[in-house]
């Protein structure tokens, strides 16, 4: 079993499938790719603006500065908001929260969505049925109305924006990678530890999950890109645990109004939520494009 | 279409043929000159990645992606094939060189019925230069593959065709357009040897009656001695001995044809069969010398020095060796295995019935199988061997009977099983490249049968070693994964996981059905001594007749579910009972019939 180039088309595929097994990672062939750097180097300049930013900023949090929506503020960078409050400052803090949610939101979702969608694919029958099923009933509540729901009835805490955000996650991720691990259930390395009577849970996270590690990883760039858009928007429908905080979705609903005048104010976290979006959804891509193969034999040989 | 057709100017000529891997520059093959007269059949041999495939695409001027005809000449029919422009070529595919892929089911286009695409290749060349003309050479064609003609059968889609039919619409196909030269790639691999033996009669039939050159590519020796005039061995990308049937058969040269040779199981043999291990280099890691050399018993510094003349071994027939010389290898007789315990009965199977879905395909089968006895369950696909082995080993669950392991009664499911009896019954599979999980070491494959036991870590340790070394891999191998593994030394640690926990029972699924014949005798060779070193009982699962003999003390023949015949294994082979059993074995090809 040598390189593709060779023998009959039997050994052809076996080679390159145990080419695709072999890749050092999917990382370093997303590395390879120009637009997942792009990514990386937006989403990593965003994320260090958000962590980092509070440290940063020249007034605090809620410190009034001069009058509001004024542009030309001495003292200051990018002038005043709504209430009179430093824009910078209120940017440099504002994304953290954003970040932290949408990280824990699809960090949840991911673990719960993939666990299920791989313990589906392995027991098959009923026990895939029902969890599928439960699942699509998630599904068929548009994501945004179904954390809206939720958050209106109980409060915007932030442990239930985490919750509804993760929850509305689940049966997507449970989808994609219980289609990755069909495939995997079937080879017969799973049958012989379904022989030795291994544990289940094993057999799930020890057997199937390496092997669907690469699809776990495509979604879950893909899913925080989602999460960080929904948590954006719910903050800007006011939707955040501390309303007096600064939030990039609060931001720019406080702010629209005085447009013309401070546009700043606006535009500074619709950007910064643009490109954040942007910077993940293209290191998805690139992993995606990884996984798949496309692009493959430009780098290879 | 095709005119000149007479036996000095026709046939297929290849001359110095050198593929390369594009980014390399490495040959995949090199040096490969083969002369097909028409009307003749050459068998093309070698193990998997030895480079016959390659051969066979650039005779229709075609290279894989990634690899590129860097010289030599191919000519079909007088005419030079690699002079040719792309839209030459594609007029001469189908048309003049036509080719029978491996796998009729892939390579049927399964949304269009089987008429259309038959049509399509007669329209594609313009056969006859008007629609009646082509309609009467379709009803033609599918009567010379010996398939109904008429408009229903024609309609019918590639699913609704078995795996034989479908191969012989490919052969219709590749006839069509009435070729001087057809590759055929494997064309009866993964079909019934009853199939089999169809689809190599029309072959053969086809070949002779309209005087055209054939270029068999296969791995199965005992196909090539029943259809072919004439030999080629490859190995490692070049042509390592060229002869007729009977020359290469009787008399191999080169060392490399001496173990292919030695390493063929065969139906009418009464020899054991004699494995090498280890493996031919890939592309850009073959030695200077000959390439074979590192497992040659026979090899000497002048081997690995320059890569060796061709020899004239006898009249038409040549090696490419220093060391060639006439001659099968001394091989040992087939003799009866002392290791069998008679009535000490290990594995007891009682009126087995298994179903799928409640579709009864299993019907009351019952055998027993002794401490150190291996049993051969044998049937061509479809006779429900496997599934009976996955009842035996917990897999299927939709059976009742009664399956005993010494005194103790087996539940269905093997997660309802005792944990020692789950240890106790080992199940080896079918495709060592699915049985392993890519992702962890051989060690720690090895090693999880060891730790459900509850051995402790240090012991399992020193028992994956000692595992391995017992299926002739070295303690090192704990440390690789299987991608870096071939596909012998995979079934080789499958093997060694099954050992670990020193089993009753090892249930044996096809487990050579994916080696190359080389590597399936040295599996063959360490199952026996197996057995002999530990007392091992076998249930060895195959559609491989043949291979019965060189491993089996005794044979229960399946088919349809049932069990038709059984005993020992010289008594089923030799002096089978049942008129199934016989047609299945002259059916099977042989060697030593096709010398006879």
């Amino acid at each position: 079993m040598s390189a593709p180039a060779t023998g009959s088309p039997v050994a052809g595929a076996s080679g390159a499938a145990a080419m695709d097994e072999h890749r050092p990672s999917v990382w370093r062939a997303a590395l390879g790719m120009a637009r997942t750097r792009v990514g990386i180097a937006l989403a990593g300049l965003l994320g260090l603006v958000a962590l980092v930013g509070p440290w940063l900023a020249p007034f605090g949090e809620q410190e009034f500065v001069d009058m509001p929506s004024t542009r030309d503020v001495p003292g200051t960078l990018l002038g005043t908001d709504y209430f009179g409050q430093d824009v910078l400052s209120r940017f440099l803090y504002g994304g953290r929260s954003i970040l932290v949610l949408a990280l824990a939101a699809t960090a949840l979702g991911v673990a719960m969505g993939s666990s299920l969608g791989m313990y589906a694919a392995y027991r098959r029958g009923r026990v895939d049925e029902a969890i599928m099923r439960a699942l699509d009933v998630i599904l068929s509540f548009p994501q945004v109305l179904l954390s809206l729901v939720v958050i209106t009835m109980f409060g915007a805490s932030a442990w239930l924006i985490v919750g509804t955000v993760a929850l509305s996650t689940t049966p997507r991720v449970a989808r994609i990678v219980r289609g990755a691990a069909i495939s995997v259930v079937e080879r017969d390395f799973i049958a012989a530890a379904d022989a030795l009577g291994e544990p289940r849970p094993r057999i799930v996270f020890a057997e199937i999950l390496p092997n669907v590690a690469a699809s776990v990883l495509v979604e879950a760039n893909l899913r925080l890109t989602y999460a960080i858009g929904l948590i954006a928007s719910l903050a800007f429908l006011g939707f955040t645990p501390n309303p007096n905080a600064a939030n990039w979705g609060l931001m720019v609903q406080e702010n629209r109004s005085s447009l013309a005048e401070q546009p700043w104010g606006t535009l500074l976290p619709t950007l910064a939520i643009a490109l954040l979006t942007i910077g993940t959804g293209l290191i998805g891509d690139g992993l995606a494009r990884a996984t798949a193969g496309i692009d493959r034999g430009r780098a290879q040989d | 279409m095709v005119g000149e057709r007479s036996g000095s100017t026709g046939g297929l000529v290849i001359e110095g043929l050198r593929v390369d891997v594009e980014a390399t520059g490495h040959a995949v093959v090199d040096e490969v000159s083969l002369r097909v007269p028409a009307g003749r059949v050459l068998g093309l041999v070698g193990e998997s990645g030895s480079g016959k495939t390659t051969v066979g695409l650039a005779v229709l001027g075609h290279a894989r992606r990634g690899v590129r005809i860097a010289r030599g000449e191919v000519r079909c029919a007088e005419v030079d094939v690699l002079a040719l422009d792309d839209a030459g070529r594609r007029a001469l595919r189908g048309g003049r060189v036509s080719y029978v892929p491996q796998d009729p089911a892939s390579a049927l286009n399964p949304a269009l019925r089987i008429g259309v695409q038959l049509r399509e290749v007669l329209e594609a060349h313009d056969f006859g230069g008007s629609s009646a003309a082509r309609e009467a050479r379709l009803a033609e064609m599918m009567a010379e593959v010996m398939l109904p003609g008429d408009a229903d059968y024609l309609a019918r889609y590639p699913h609704q065709l078995s795996g034989g039919q479908q191969q012989r619409v490919g052969l219709a196909m590749a006839f069509a357009c009435r070729p001087s030269v057809l590759v055929l790639d494997e064309p009866t691999t993964g079909l019934d040897v009853s199939t089999q033996a169809h689809v190599l009669e029309t072959v053969r039939d086809l070949t002779r009656r309209h005087g055209v050159a054939a270029l068999y590519i296969t791995h199965d020796l005992a196909v090539v001695a029943d259809l072919a005039d004439d030999v080629a061995v490859m190995y490692a990308g070049r042509i390592v001995e060229r002869g007729t049937v009977r020359g290469i058969f009787a008399a191999p040269s080169h060392p490399y044809t001496r173990q292919l040779v030695a390493a063929a199981p065969d139906i009418a043999g009464k020899e054991r069969i004699v494995g090498l291990v280890g493996r031919a280099p890939a592309p850009g890691r073959r030695p200077v010398g000959c390439a074979f050399a590192p497992r040659c018993s026979l090899a000497t510094d002048e081997c690995r020095a320059a890569f060796p003349p061709v020899v004239s071994v006898a009249a038409d027939h040549e090696a490419r060796c220093i060391h060639a010389r006439p001659g099968a290898l001394a091989r040992p007789p087939l003799g009866a295995s002392a290791a069998r315990e008679e009535g000490n009965v290990t594995l007891s199977v009682e009126g087995l019935s298994a179903s799928y879905t409640g579709v009864q395909v299993v019907h009351d089968v019952s055998f027993e199988v002794s401490r150190g006895e291996c049993l051969a369950i044998v049937g061509e696909s479809g006779s429900g061997k496997t599934t009976v082995s996955r009842c035996i080993g917990g897999l299927h669950k939709e059976w009742v009977g009664t399956v005993r392991l010494g005194w103790a009664t087996l539940e269905r499911d093997a997660r309802r099983r005792a944990l020692q009896q789950r240890l106790g019954i080992q199940y080896v599979f079918q495709n060592p490249y699915g049985s392993l999980n890519p992702r962890r070491t051989v060690g720690a494959t090895i090693r999880r049968p060891l730790v459900l036991a509850g051995v402790d870590d240090a012991t399992a340790d020193r028992t994956v070693a000692e595992t391995l070394e017992r299926v002739a891999l070295t303690a090192s191998y704990a440390n690789r994964y299987p991608d870096q593994l071939s596909g012998g030394e995979r079934q080789r640690v499958a093997i060694a996981r099954a050992l670990a926990h020193r089993p009753d029972v090892l249930v044996c699924d096809e487990i050579t059905s994916a080696l190359d014949v080389v590597v399936q005798a040295a599996i063959v060779e360490l199952l026996a001594a197996l057995r002999r070193d530990l007392g091992l009982s076998m249930l060895f699962v195959t559609h491989n007749l043949p291979l019965v003999r060189s491993i089996a003390d005794s044979v229960v023949v399946m088919s349809e579910g049932r069990i038709v015949e059984r005993g020992s294994a010289a008594r089923v082979i030799d002096a089978q009972q049942e008129e199934y059993t016989r047609r299945l074995i002259s059916d099977t090809p042989s060697i030593v019939r096709a010398l006879a």
